[in-house]
């Protein structure tokens, strides 16, 4: 199983219709603006990195998208219809799933009873096991996982790998078009990483929207097609991971600007006062190539 | 886009459909068990070991069949109010006021039927709505204000001794004169009846367990196997058939004058618990988000399980098997006092649940441990008493036995990580 090298084509391009559109979104917490008029796409079949330093909004970000919290202005659009998500149920009917950092499932259960947690299948008030236990191999099956023993097993004893890959699989069961995953490696040693990336990678290939957040940049670029960046609230750049390297999206992360990507150095220069003084090594000298602009990428769609 | 690679079933067909026999079953339990879930293990090896010691020092006394069937009359309702413990520490929480809501409940029962002549089923209703009451205030208090368990039921340990104090009486007893009533403890059921209990027990446990197992090679999941069905189920029937032909041997010193034997009526009680309790727990949606909840709360509710209605419901539950606990209690000893469901029932019934394979940090139990455990209780008591010893050892090695049972749990809950 290798991984699929992220398509050389712009977003755009191959994506076509994106699966979710989000414009102007702003999100405050009393005085404190966390969400600055975001704009971000996501693709069917793509992986979405969504990369920015602590405290930039990612997690305020999935949390709207999710219905955790409700944007306070900004049009939310999923499948071609404006939507309002206002609780976690919404979305989920709407076929959006969230595979939380900390995994969110019960040691003392077995895969079966987690995949299916909250959402148990039952048939004249009593839990139809088997078929939830059917269900459940179909989509272990089909996601091609191959390392658990039995679904039987109580999660307790599984890797961290394999644990995530239960919170991924539990995720996709329930014809879910969107997958946001937070953090999926990052308890990882480095052959789980490997495992967990490679079953990302197989999400987006089975048409679904997935959005990826990292803080591991080999990860992003061993999986992602394309990046967007969050800096202090704003989404700074949307673009594909090939047009990018490794350094440019470090620079985009930590000062908000990366060349011609990223925050016009105006805009910038006009709000120094608010943005600490970053040092970014660039060694690599494509680092100043001429790039597209976040604007025109998020226009696009 | 659908899935480019082929359908991997070889992983998970390796364990599954195979027909994998009794010498495999063996091996997933020894498994099991090196993996630090012991479940009800030690317990039923201390219910043999107890039931030798004390057969070889006691052989005249301890083995007669009045005394097998005053073991089941002393634990039924230890047994009653660990099985409703069994939900509580499910979730990880704790009510010490079980003793005292059995207590309280036992005494609405005693003085509407007294003071209030009211029919016996009446009463019996005014009991268990007694125990809804006391364990919906300590649910509330428990799951939406979010005062720790250990706290809410100390208070209602201590309030309830008064409530009981105020409905009885200072220093009274209410007699207890209703014939259905005391049945319940001190009757027997007719020797057909038992065995027509015992038929029905082993053909329902039969048809429940095999439609599992046709179900389960059906779909080719899990590791069914008949050999080993059959093995449990030769090995449950004989156990419960032993038990209800001991039971059905003349107890009495005078049969001509009262002939005593039978299965008690008490055990058609325990029996309708266990199995409803058990589906209740198994098979359906909310025992399920109770094990969820225990093993996991934030899951839980992200799962979109509403963990504090589960938590009010377990402390529903389990004060309502007090209150029918204190139904036993009132039928046993002919009365209520405010002591009733006091001193060490509740202590008993922690132990009782803890020494079957309940879990003191949450997500772990069965109710069958509460009838295990209870089991190993009311034999250490009953023997110990019939050894002459004085209360002052048995207390101590009762608290020894739950001592060991909480160490047993700590440890296997470390080695499972």
């Amino acid at each position: 199983m290798t991984i699929t090298a992220p398509d050389p084509t712009p977003t755009a391009e191959i994506g076509g219709e994106p699966i979710l559109t989000l414009r102007g979104a702003n999100k405050s917490f009393g005085p404190v603006q966390v969400l600055r008029g975001v704009d971000l796409d996501v693709f069917p079949g793509q992986v979405t990195a969504l990369v920015g330093d602590n405290g930039a909004g990612k997690s305020t970000l999935i949390k709207g998208l999710a219905g955790i919290h409700s944007f306070d202005s900004g049009t939310y659009t999923f499948e071609g219809a404006e939507v309002h998500v206002t609780n976690p149920r919404q979305a989920n009917d709407l076929g959006i799933e969230v595979v939380y950092q900390d995994l969110a499932l019960c040691d003392n259960l077995d895969i079966v009873h987690n995949m299916f947690l909250g959402r148990e299948v039952t048939k004249r008030g009593m839990l139809d096991e088997a078929d939830m236990e059917r269900r459940a191999n179909e989509t272990l099956a089909g996601l091609s996982v191959r390392t658990v023993k039995s679904i039987r097993q109580l999660v307790a004893s599984l890797s961290g790998g394999q644990r995530q890959t239960v919170a991924i699989a539990r995720a996709v069961l329930w014809n879910s078009r969107l997958v946001i995953l937070d953090e999926p490696t990052a308890a990882l040693g480095v052959a789980q990483t490997e495992q967990v990336l490679r079953l990302v990678r197989r999400l987006a290939d089975r048409g679904l929207g997935v959005i990826l957040i990292s803080h591991n940049m080999n990860d992003v670029f061993e999986v992602a097609d394309n990046i967007a960046v969050l800096y202090l609230g704003q989404l700074v750049a949307q673009v594909p991971a090939n047009s990018l390297t490794h350094s440019q999206v470090v620079e985009l992360i930590t000062a908000g600007r990366s060349g011609d990507v990223g925050i016009p150095r105006a805009a910038l220069a006009g709000d120094t006062d608010s943005i600490p003084p970053v040092v970014v090594p660039t060694a690599d000298p494509s680092t100043n190539s001429p790039l597209t602009g976040s604007d025109d990428e998020g226009s696009q769609a | 886009m659908s899935t480019t690679t082929e359908p991997t079933h070889e992983a998970i067909q390796d364990y599954a459909g195979g027909e994998h026999g009794i010498s495999g079953a063996l091996r997933d339990y020894s498994e099991k068990i090196r993996g630090g879930d012991v479940g009800s293990l030690p317990a039923i090896l201390g219910a043999v070991v107890l039931l030798v010691v004390f057969t070889i020092l006691r052989p005249d006394t301890f083995t007669k069949a009045v005394n097998f069937a005053n073991l089941i009359q002393q634990g039924s309702a230890v047994i009653v109010i660990a099985m409703g413990l069994v939900f509580v520490l499910l979730l990880g929480e704790i009510d010490l006021a079980a003793g005292y809501t059995a207590g309280a409940s036992g005494a609405v029962m005693g003085v509407t039927l007294k003071n209030y002549g009211w029919p016996w089923w009446l009463a019996i209703v005014a009991a268990l709505v007694t125990g809804a009451f006391i364990g919906t205030l300590m649910g509330l208090l428990v799951s939406r204000l979010g005062i720790p368990s250990f706290v809410v039921t100390l208070a209602f340990f201590l309030g309830l001794q008064g409530v009981m104090l105020a409905i009885i009486g200072e220093g009274g007893t209410v007699t207890i004169r209703d014939e259905t009533i005391l049945s319940i403890m001190n009757e027997n059921l007719k020797v057909w009846q038992g065995w027509v209990l015992f038929a029905i027990g082993i053909l329902a446990y039969g048809y429940l367990t095999y439609s599992r197992l046709s179900r389960a090679r059906k779909t080719g999941i899990g590791n069914a196997s008949v050999s080993v069905w059959v093995l449990k189920l030769a090995g449950i029937a004989l156990l419960l058939g032993a038990a209800t032909y001991y039971l059905s041997i003349e107890r009495s010193n005078n049969p001509t004058i009262a002939s005593i034997k039978g299965v008690p009526n008490v055990v058609v009680l325990l029996v309708i618990l266990t199995v409803a309790l058990s589906f209740l727990l198994t098979r359906t949606a909310f025992g399920r988000h109770v094990y969820a909840v225990g093993g996991n709360a934030e899951a839980a509710r992200r799962a979109g399980i509403g963990v504090p209605n589960i938590k009010l419901l377990c402390f529903i539950i389990c004060s309502m098997l007090a209150a029918t606990a204190g139904v036993l209690l009132g039928s046993r000893s002919n009365s209520i006092s405010p002591t009733t469901g006091g001193g060490t029932t509740l202590l008993l019934a922690v132990a009782a649940a803890v020494i079957g394979g309940t879990s003191l940090f949450g997500g772990k139990g069965r109710i069958l441990d509460a009838v295990i455990g209870g089991a190993v209780v009311a034999i250490i008591f009953n023997g110990m008493t019939l050894l002459g010893l004085s209360a002052s050892y048995v207390y101590i090695f009762t608290g020894l036995v739950l001592l060991l049972a909480a160490s047993v749990d700590a440890l296997s809950r470390r080695k499972s990580g």
